[in-house]
């Protein structure tokens, strides 16, 4: 009985592998309607499934499989072409082959589903629709068989009724089956020259009859085939059965005997047992490292690349291709496709791009979601998308690519794109953001709202013309991989989302840092760089804005987090007067760590923590660093939670990260100090959107005024200097300092000589002043300062921004403002 | 009457058992790695042979005052629930046996934290013996 069930067991293993290679091959064809490689394959699949489905006694898939044999048999031949209806009603089949292979497996026996509705409809289908063409001499009986009385208890127990011409071809693609992989010469030479199935069948009725020569010669002999196609159908045979992919008619899934099966179980064995090994490798480099023993230290070394090799040798065999995971995807499209009146194509590049088998497993059904997603929400009607001068075929792209030890997963569409003023508006009427929050947030922002928790659960979210059903989860699965996603959308012209997740889970490197005497490991992919400032700046280059403490970072504002204060760690003083910042990256966006001491990078195994500490929250796990000790793996995402910096700044849209944090606070508006000559200028925090650096030599001319290409856009430049009447200092790097400020889809520039400094404090007094460009004057920071009137400036950079801000549309930054209202 | 097998040990003046088969293993002091915002209680983290495992101070949990500078605590390593748990402790005793006649409920001369970690108190000749309830002693989180 053991033994029958072992047999089961691997016929469920290689029919599901089968079924997935089905689904795909099924939906190629519809592409390919005419590709016999693929009918062939499939007929073969279907057919494996029958026979080994007969041996076992499997009578209900036996038979829904021979009805779907004999509809394959045919289009194969070329007696039917293949419809729509014909496609669905072998894709029902293969649901229903998956779903009695289901019911095998769980209870050893088929389930009491009754099938007799698909087997009439596969029959059917087999009829020519009315108008299709009858076909002639492919339809007859065909007049030999190699074996007339088989042994297969399939083949016997088949009733003489049905053995029709179809079956005997049937047959004959039967008996080619105990080694199915490696095609028979009659079929290569059916291929390379022009003979037919009953030039085939002739000669092997001769080779039974007595005549001992290969079939090959017996065709040259009938001047059916010239030795040259001969020698080349053997070549593709040989091909085939040494696994190299010279073969021309190959199944498109050949495995080789070079493969085995191997029990994951066992794997995770193995891999966990490789954890143990880098642990005390890294230990014993330690240890030697300390011992100034040459020999010991050469072993130690030569136990380094070994272990190393190992690592990644045992990672290897856990590493499937994410097309393992692709390859249901065309089926959930098409289906998909034609349920919501959809025409979509499906195009995946990178296929064989290798993952975790833990991770596949993890992002599988993420994946599946943000695909359906595009396609119900992201891509329009044909119709729409024809009156948007769009071809009527939606497209589809998947790109999987190694990157920085990384796997990047991007999921273009070419639909209507997600509206921001749109995400906007749910988004406040969710509560998930104030409207100070969404003054501050630049469109990617917005738009990587959908991402937010509780933003799916509002009510007709699919009226949102983007995504937005369940992208939390699709993010928290993500992130608790370790991964990250982030959305760019183009309204109009598509969506593309970004998926980031690790090789592997088991071992990942990690940065080990220092704080209050103790070491921490921060995985490096959050990590994005490593800063070290030292004297003077180290005093001054940490701001505050109202309290909360932001480090510049080349014009961008870095919000802080002292590592001891969210430990609740009483700092030992500082010795050391440099300040170390990992700027790391948590949710889609950035903040910036301070530890005291950065220590080195490692191979880090991840251990679980115990039941006493699962509930900080603050800790992914532990690891054993290299001299024995426990070090404590911080949770970057909880961190950021943790030090409230989350909510308040982005990342992805630098843009908005000073307004946002700004706003975050109470208080006065914090101003930016710049200097234009010899004139200290004082600009509203919230109209910065950004600060950029841009080479001298980019600017160009159209007219007379200045822009730069700046994001794909022309973007206009006022120099303030001139605005103002003053002279603008040289500057000696041939950079130009530009604020930008955007408004909807229009941006500006204003061209300063420096940035001086950010100040949140109240001006001591204001006083007005009737100077051209100027609102008004204020000390700020000791300091007389003017204030710059943005209106002005904006409308000598671009002198028709507000015109057409306005004509836009209800411009989204004001929109937001007034919902909030 | 059964016989029940103790490991005892103490802590600051006050001797106590666990059940012989919940202990792991004994070990000296280890260099332990402080949890920064964990309950009192969880002292730190161990490497017991590549293995990380949770140090309970039974002093804190206790409420006794810490220990002596220069005294270093043994590691008491008990399974609870399937996961290894160290227990910090002054000092290792034999291993007693003990009879349910000799079990008495918590003594009343017993007061504050301690009381809700011991089960109850088995009469030595010349000390009393406390039964260490371990999986309330290991639950961290619960303020005793």
């Amino acid at each position: 009985m053991d033994e029958f069930d072992e047999i089961v067991r691997e016929f469920l293993v290689e029919s599901y592998e089968n079924l997935d290679q089905l689904d795909r091959d099924l939906v190629g064809l519809e592409q390919e309607p005419d590709s016999r490689d693929l009918l062939q394959s499939i007929f073969r699949t279907i057919h494996t499934i029958k026979g080994t489905s007969g041996f076992l006694a499997f009578g209900k898939l036996e038979g829904l499989t021979h009805a779907g044999e004999g509809l394959l048999a045919k289009l194969r031949d070329g007696g039917l072409t293949l419809t729509q209806e014909r496609t669905t009603g072998l894709l029902d089949l293969v649901d229903a082959v998956r779903g009695i292979l289901a019911a095998i497996e769980a209870t050893g026996a088929e389930d009491d589903a009754d099938h007799s509705a698909l087997v009439a409809t596969l029959t059917g289908l087999q009829e020519p629709a009315p108008g299709e063409a009858v076909p002639t001499a492919e339809n007859g009986p065909k007049p030999a068989r190699r074996k007339p009385a088989s042994k297969r208890p399939a083949a016997s127990r088949r009733s003489k009724k049905s053995a029709s011409g179809d079956d005997e071809k049937t047959q004959k693609a039967a008996d080619a089956e105990p080694k199915p992989r490696v095609p028979l010469l009659g079929e290569l030479l059916k291929q390379h020259a022009e003979i037919d199935d009953t030039d085939v069948a002739v000669a092997m009725l001769e080779q039974q009859l007595g005549d001992d020569r290969p079939l090959g010669e017996i065709l040259v002999d009938h001047g059916q085939a010239t030795p040259e196609q001969v020698a080349e159908a053997l070549a593709a045979q040989a091909g085939v059965r040494s696994g190299s992919p010279a073969g021309g008619a190959t199944h498109p899934g050949a495995v080789t005997d070079a493969s085995l099966r191997v029990d994951v179980n066992l794997l995770d064995t193995l891999m966990r047992l490789v954890g143990e090994l880098v642990l005390t490798r890294n230990q014993i480099v330690a240890t030697a490292a300390a011992q100034a023993d040459p020999a010991m230290l050469r072993s130690s070394q030569r136990l380094n690349l070994l272990v190393s090799e190992l690592q990644e040798g045992v990672m290897k065999t856990r590493m499937q291709p994410i097309d393992t995971v692709w390859n249901k995807l065309p089926r959930v499209i098409r289906d998909l496709g034609v349920s919501c009146g959809k025409d979509v194509r499906i195009e995946l590049e990178g296929r064989e791009t290798e993952l975790d088998k833990t991770i596949l497993e993890a992002i599988k059904d993420p994946l599946t979601h943000v695909v359906r997603n595009a396609v119900d929400h992201g891509i329009e009607t044909p119709d729409a998308r024809i009156a948007a001068g769009k071809p009527a075929q939606g497209l589809l792209t998947l790109r999987a690519f190694h990157e920085g030890g990384q796997v990047n997963i991007e999921i273009t569409d070419d639909g209507a794109g997600i509206d921001p003023a749109k995400v906007a508006v749910k988004a406040l009427a969710s509560g998930l953001v104030t409207p100070d929050q969404l003054r501050g947030m630049g469109p990617r922002e917005v738009t990587n709202l959908i991402f937010a928790p509780g933003f799916s659960t509002a009510e007709a979210v699919t009226n949102v013309s983007g995504r937005g059903v369940g992208m939390d989860v699709v993010r928290t699965n993500i992130e608790k991989i370790g991964g990250t996603v982030d959305v760019t959308s183009e309204l109009g012209s598509g969506t593309t989302l970004r998926i980031k997740i690790p090789l592997t889970l088991a071992i990942i490197p990690a940065l080990t840092v220092e704080c209050a005497g103790e070491r921490y490991a921060v995985p490096q992919v959050s990590l994005e760089e490593l800063l070290c400032i030292e004297g003077d700046q180290a005093r001054t280059g940490v701001e505050y804005l109202s309290g909360a403490p932001v480090f510049r970072l080349r014009g961008n504002l870095l919000p802080l987090v002292w590592l001891d204060h969210v430990l609740d760690l009483t700092a030992a003083p500082h010795v050391d007067d440099a300040v170390y910042i990992l700027v790391l990256q948590a949710e889609g966006r950035r903040f910036g760590l301070v530890v005291d001491r950065v220590l080195n990078t490692e191979e880090i195994v991840v251990k679980p923590l115990s039941r006493q500490l699962k509930g900080i929250g603050t800790y992914a796990g532990a690891t054993i660093l290299g001299d024995g000790r426990v070090a404590l793996i911080l949770d970057v995402r909880a961190l950021a939670r943790r030090a409230h910096v989350v909510r308040e700044s982005d990342s992805t849209a630098d843009a908005a990260k000073q307004t946002s944090v700004a706003a975050a606070h109470d208080g006065p508006e914090p101003l930016l100090v710049v200097a234009v000559g010899e004139r200290r200028l004082g600009v509203p925090l919230s109209m910065v959107t950004r600060l950029e650096e841009i080479p001298n030599a980019s600017v160009e001319r159209v007219g007379q005024r200045e822009v730069v290409q700046y994001r794909g856009q022309l973007l206009p430049l006022a120099r303030l200097a001139n605005l103002l009447g003053t002279h603008s200092q040289d500057d000696e790097n041939g950079q130009l300092k530009v604020i930008v400020y955007t408004q909807g889809r229009r941006s500006v520039g204003l061209v300063v000589d420096a940035v001086v400094d950010i100040a949140s404090e109240a001006p001591k007094s204001r006083g007005e002043v009737s100077e051209y460009g100027v609102s008004g004057v204020a000390v700020v920071q000791e300091r007389v300062t003017e204030l710059l009137d943005m209106e002005q400036a904006i409308m000598a950079a671009d002198p028709r921004f507000f015109d057409a801000v306005a004509a836009a549309g209800a411009a989204d930054v004001s929109a937001y403002a007034e919902m909030g209202s | 009457m059964e016989a029940r097998q103790l490991a005892t040990f103490t802590v600051g003046s006050l001797l106590f058992g666990v059940e012989v088969y919940t202990v792991q293993e004994v070990i000296r002091y280890q260099e332990m790695t402080a949890v920064p915002l964990a309950a009192r209680g969880a002292a730190g983290l161990i490497n017991l042979r590549g293995e990380v495992v949770t140090a309970i101070d039974l002093r804190t949990r206790l409420g006794l005052p810490p220990r002596p500078e220069g005294e270093m605590p043994m590691n008491v390593v008990v399974r609870v629930d399937d996961e290894p748990v160290s227990l910090l402790v002054d000092a290792i005793g034999d291993v007693a046996s003990v009879s349910a006649d000799q079990f008495e409920e918590p003594p009343e001369t017993m007061t504050g934290p301690g009381r809700a970690l011991v089960l109850g108190a088995y009469k030595l000749e010349n000390q009393l013996l406390l039964a260490l309830d371990v999986a309330r002693a290991v639950d961290v989180g619960v303020a005793v």
